[in-house]
């Protein structure tokens, strides 16, 4: 590695936060409280206990203000909120939630909440919700009340892309990785599993697809948004024209003000192949990335390759890959990693984490060279959130 | 009216047992609402539709419909279906 690439990575300073992973499962939710060097971690759960939390994120704004998506097997979906990093928790006086429709109609409701995503520092208070089926919700007190985006969620175009539910995962049709652009409030990015990739300009009023350049599952057509599964799009902090995204079809890359996508998983090994569901970009370099692949052939099994699970990184921006496994289980390991359930902290080196669906959570301290294994015997993981507490 | 609360609820109500007004399904979970907020969500969505996996019982018999009569004599139990491992 060069002078210049080591620098371009670096953060150039020791370790000063402490991190904390927030772990959403199938039955509830967990904190790992990492020690400053990230070596020991404090189990704090379960919190909600028998809940589905689909997501938990902090809010890096304030550092304390905690949100989870939750739902039970038997009870509606709710947001429980907690000011105090989670010592107690509070339910959104008005969750996520479709208007009434008009007699004789058939309105949507709210399954889950699938998806968190704070706003812009500039507009302390404000979330973004992403539901199933694919709705998009806005908070402006921190996360008590919520109230639709008419702009995605009663616009016919919009709907029409959202298919039916056989359109959707087998855990419901789903709006994912809300992204605010760090230097524009109004500037958001949104995807549809299913319904493609989406960005508005006006906070949400407006919308114009970004799916040139994705492929879609062979034989339909790839002009018809519907047909577009984007798993996971991240937008590099360090460099916000830069988008990576894990899709059913495959791993791209979007320089803007550039609309079409390049398939750089292409130069992934071919028998690992470049399905997956979940991506995490580099906080300081926006040419590293990391996936996790998963098994993409016959049936779909989703499961690691040949049962032997690998995270792979580009140092280039996609040029290039290299298999990440120390550590990892080396034969018989049939998990899969979902689209939330990978995540990095702004450590140096970055510190990587991802969580599996039968129930381990994985650590990296050095960029993903060295696995080890936190937690086992959780729930099915859901989501993995690494947060920095100041 | 008396009405039962399954375990899923109790962290709204903090009572297996309590009392609500209403001459309807619809009413009496609204009247639940008012005294424990939230609750109503959690068992009846947006498109008022009773939730997939909560059934309501009067008087030992199954009622599907929140315009469903309801006398104060009565007795509503609110019960967890299945949803599931």
């Amino acid at each position: 590695m060069s002078v210049k690439a080591k620098a371009k990575r670096s953060g150039g300073s020791a370790r000063r936060s402490k991190v904390v992973l927030l772990v959403a499962t199938r039955k509830g939710a967990w904190l790992f409280h990492g020690d400053p060097a990230r070596r020991a971690w404090r189990v704090d759960g379960p919190h909600f206990l028998g809940h589905i939390i689909h997501h938990l994120v902090l809010d890096p704004r304030d550092g304390r203000t905690l949100l989870a998506a939750a739902k039970t097997g038997h009870l509606g979906p709710t947001v429980f909120r907690s000011t105090d990093r989670g010592r107690s928790w509070k339910e959104a006086t008005r969750p996520p939630a479709f208007p009434r429709a008009p007699e004789g109609q058939k309105g949507r409701a709210v399954d889950h909440t699938f998806w968190l995503t704070p706003g812009h520092p500039s507009e302390p208070g404000r979330w973004y919700a992403g539901t199933s089926p694919q709705g998009l919700f806005r908070s402006d007190d921190g996360g008590a009340t919520w109230d639709p985006v008419p702009g995605v969620n009663d616009n016919p175009t919009f709907l029409a892309w959202m298919g039916g539910q056989q359109d959707g995962t087998p855990d419901g049709p789903m709006l994912h990785s809300i992204i605010v652009d760090p230097r524009d409030a109004a500037h958001l990015y949104l995807a549809m599993s299913s319904g493609g990739v989406h960005e508005s300009t006006d906070g949400g009023g407006g919308w114009s697809s970004l799916v040139k350049g994705l492929e879609v599952v062979e034989g339909f057509d790839r002009a018809q948004l519907h047909f577009h599964d984007p798993h996971c799009v991240r937008q590099c902090p360090s460099n916000p024209d830069r988008l990576y995204q894990q899709n059913h079809c495959g791993i791209y890359r979007l320089d803007r003000p550039g609309t079409e996508w390049t398939r750089i998983g292409r130069a992934m090994p071919e028998r690992v192949g470049d399905i997956g569901f979940t991506m995490v970009v580099h906080p300081r370099d926006a040419d590293t990335a990391w996936v996790l692949p998963m098994d993409g052939s016959t049936v779909w099994p989703r499961t690691s390759p040949d049962g032997h699970p690998a995270v792979y990184v580009t140092r280039d921006g996609g040029g290039r890959w290299r298999r990440l496994d120390g550590g990892l289980p080396q034969r018989q390991a049939w998990w899969t990693v979902k689209r939330q359930a990978m995540s990095c902290d702004a450590g140096d080196p970055v510190g990587l984490y991802f969580g599996t669906t039968s129930g381990e959570l994985w650590g990296s301290r050095d960029e993903g060279r060295r696995w080890t294994c936190l937690a086992r015997h959780l729930p099915e993981i859901y989501a993995v959130e690494a947060a920095e507490l100041r | 009216m008396k009405v039962l609360i399954p375990g899923p609820l109790l962290s709204y109500t903090s009572a297996r047992q309590v009392d609500a007004r209403g001459a309807t399904l619809g009413e009496v979970l609204g009247d639940l609402d008012r005294q424990f907020p939230g609750l109503r969500f959690r068992v009846v969505d947006e498109q008022e539709r009773l939730r997939r996996h909560v059934r309501f019982f009067v008087d030992g018999e199954q009622v599907f419909e929140l315009g469903h009569p309801l006398r104060t004599t009565d007795e509503l139990v609110i019960v967890q279906a299945l949803s599931g491992g």
